[in-house]
């Protein structure tokens, strides 16, 4: 299997923060592969950089095989991205919004209406399309947010915090999507719910104050760690450095 | 054609505000109304329609300041905006998306504000055709201080610097509801050195039919725009760049 993705050295540096610290990693295509960490462990500086809105100070990333440094707008043509706030506009309609992000992306009329079609089936959209996205509850901009996201058919999706306040059936819901996702594209997730990433994530990575302190699948990273709790082999990871 | 899905985006949501429809709109042609009501009663010279509603006309711009750079800076504050900057949408076709919708309705605006006084007196006549089409230079003038103020102030700020400060001031430094040789002085000075004195008493010119006496004002307006315009680009792109 090839990679989607290989990061060399990124690093960034904020004045007197290193935010990302000489990160090397490599992610597969179709793997879903999630990135956690303590607030500031440097997650969403890294999908940052990886999206190409924040410029390296240093090192590179190749997203298949385009550089993030030298070859931007190729990188965002195969792309997409689901930030961490709801990322819809309030005021158009839930089928106005993909329309935009279509149009966004320079697509044909028919294959705008194919693409519209197939994320309202896939996410459940139907009911909703003619309401105002800004009307929405939580759950479902969420979902309109991933759709928005997906309609550009990238190879590769930053999901960064999906799942962030929800409740338990929306989470459920969404996660149901993610997992339908894994093997056609490739799935950059970050998230602070250990249960999350233990259920979804083919392979963990988890940051601290900048650096890649393991990256495994959960299953290794609790054997390592020598307990059946991802939540507490992630505790020890973490603690484990700082002692 | 990405351009333009964007612009038609923002010209929705500001088009679908309520608010902005009765500011937009409303208000100019409420201010016409009710000093038409006065200068029936109580006539005084300044408040003749022919010289009131060149005045209303630019100070009813004020509030394009405020629509454009409110959704800038809401569209900065969310996360749309990011998202939006990973799809292959350019620096320029940003811009242009957010300026370029706000001229159909400032020369809406504009005409709305003719329109209404011509039952009231306006003499009807081809200057309100050339003092539509001499509005757009005043436009861009109030639109690129909505790019400004968008680009460096949160959506709170801009509405309160927009809403309030900037109205007042092309209010007051304008000679439209006193005139500015009666209050002399540093005022006075101050009026002229800025550019909304200058781009009413051109509308004003216009519709008089006195051509020639659209300058130097025309050359103030222009100048002002061109400034606004350059500062306001590099203002919006270092933001773009800081995400």
């Amino acid at each position: 299997m090839t990679n989607a993705i290989e990061i060399r050295n990124l690093t960034k540096q904020y004045r007197d923060v290193l935010a990302v610290d000489h990160l090397s990693l490599d992610v597969r295509r179709g793997e879903l592969f999630s990135l956690l960490g303590v607030n500031g462990a440097g997650k969403t500086t890294t999908i940052k950089m990886l999206c190409c809105l924040s410029a390296p100070t240093e090192g590179d990333a190749f997203l298949l095989g385009k550089s993030i440094r030298t070859d931007a707008t190729a990188v965002k043509s195969m792309i997409a991205v689901s930030p961490q706030e709801t990322a819809v506009a309030p005021g158009l309609s839930v089928r106005e919004n993909l329309e935009l992000i279509c149009g966004v992306h320079g697509f044909e009329k028919d294959k705008k209406e194919a693409k519209i079609a197939e994320l309202t089936a896939l996410l459940g959209l139907d009911a909703i399309m003619k309401k105002k996205a800004g009307k929405l509850s939580g759950g479902w901009q969420r979902r309109l947010s991933i759709a928005m996201a997906l309609i550009s058919e990238p190879e590769i999706l930053f999901l960064d915090e999906p799942t962030l306040g929800l409740d338990v059936l929306a989470r459920s819901d969404l996660w149901d999507i993610i997992r339908a996702l894994k093997g056609s594209v490739t799935v950059i997730l970050t998230t602070h719910y250990m249960e999350e990433a233990e259920a979804l994530s083919d392979r963990i990575g988890i940051m601290k104050d900048g650096r890649l302190l393991v990256c495994d699948t959960a299953d290794a990273i609790k054997a390592a760690a020598g307990t059946d709790s991802f939540e507490q082999a992630f505790i020890k990871v973490v603690k484990g450095v700082r002692a | 054609m990405r351009m333009l899905t964007f612009a038609k985006r923002n010209a929705l949501e500001i088009l679908r505000d309520p608010l902005n429809l009765f500011f937009g709109l409303g208000f100019p042609v409420v201010l016409i109304l009710l000093l038409s009501i006065i200068q029936a009663n109580i006539p005084v010279s300044l408040f003749e329609i022919d010289h009131l509603t060149p005045g209303v006309t630019v100070f009813g711009l004020s509030f394009m300041t405020m629509f454009s750079s409110v959704i800038i800076a809401k569209d900065r504050g969310s996360a749309l905006l990011q998202r939006l900057y990973t799809t292959p949408l350019t620096p320029l076709d940003f811009i242009l998306g957010y300026t370029l919708p706000m001229l159909p309705i400032s020369l809406a605006q504009s005409a709305v504000c003719y329109l209404v006084a011509l039952p009231l007196g306006l003499t009807p006549s081809v200057n309100i055709l050339y003092a539509l089409a001499m509005i757009i230079p005043v436009a861009l003038l109030f639109i690129a201080m909505g790019l400004l103020f968008g680009s460096i102030l949160t959506d709170k700020q801009a509405g309160a610097v927009c809403g309030s400060i900037l109205t007042n001031l092309s209010a007051w430094l304008s000679g439209i509801w006193f005139d500015l040789e009666l209050v002399g002085g540093v005022f006075k000075k101050i009026a002229y050195a800025l550019p909304f004195v200058h781009a009413v008493e051109m509308e004003r010119a216009l519709i008089s039919g006195d051509f020639a006496g659209i300058f130097p004002h025309l050359w103030w307006v222009l100048g002002y725009t061109a400034v606004l315009l350059a500062l306001a680009v590099l203002l919006f792109l270092r933001q773009m760049k800081k995400q």
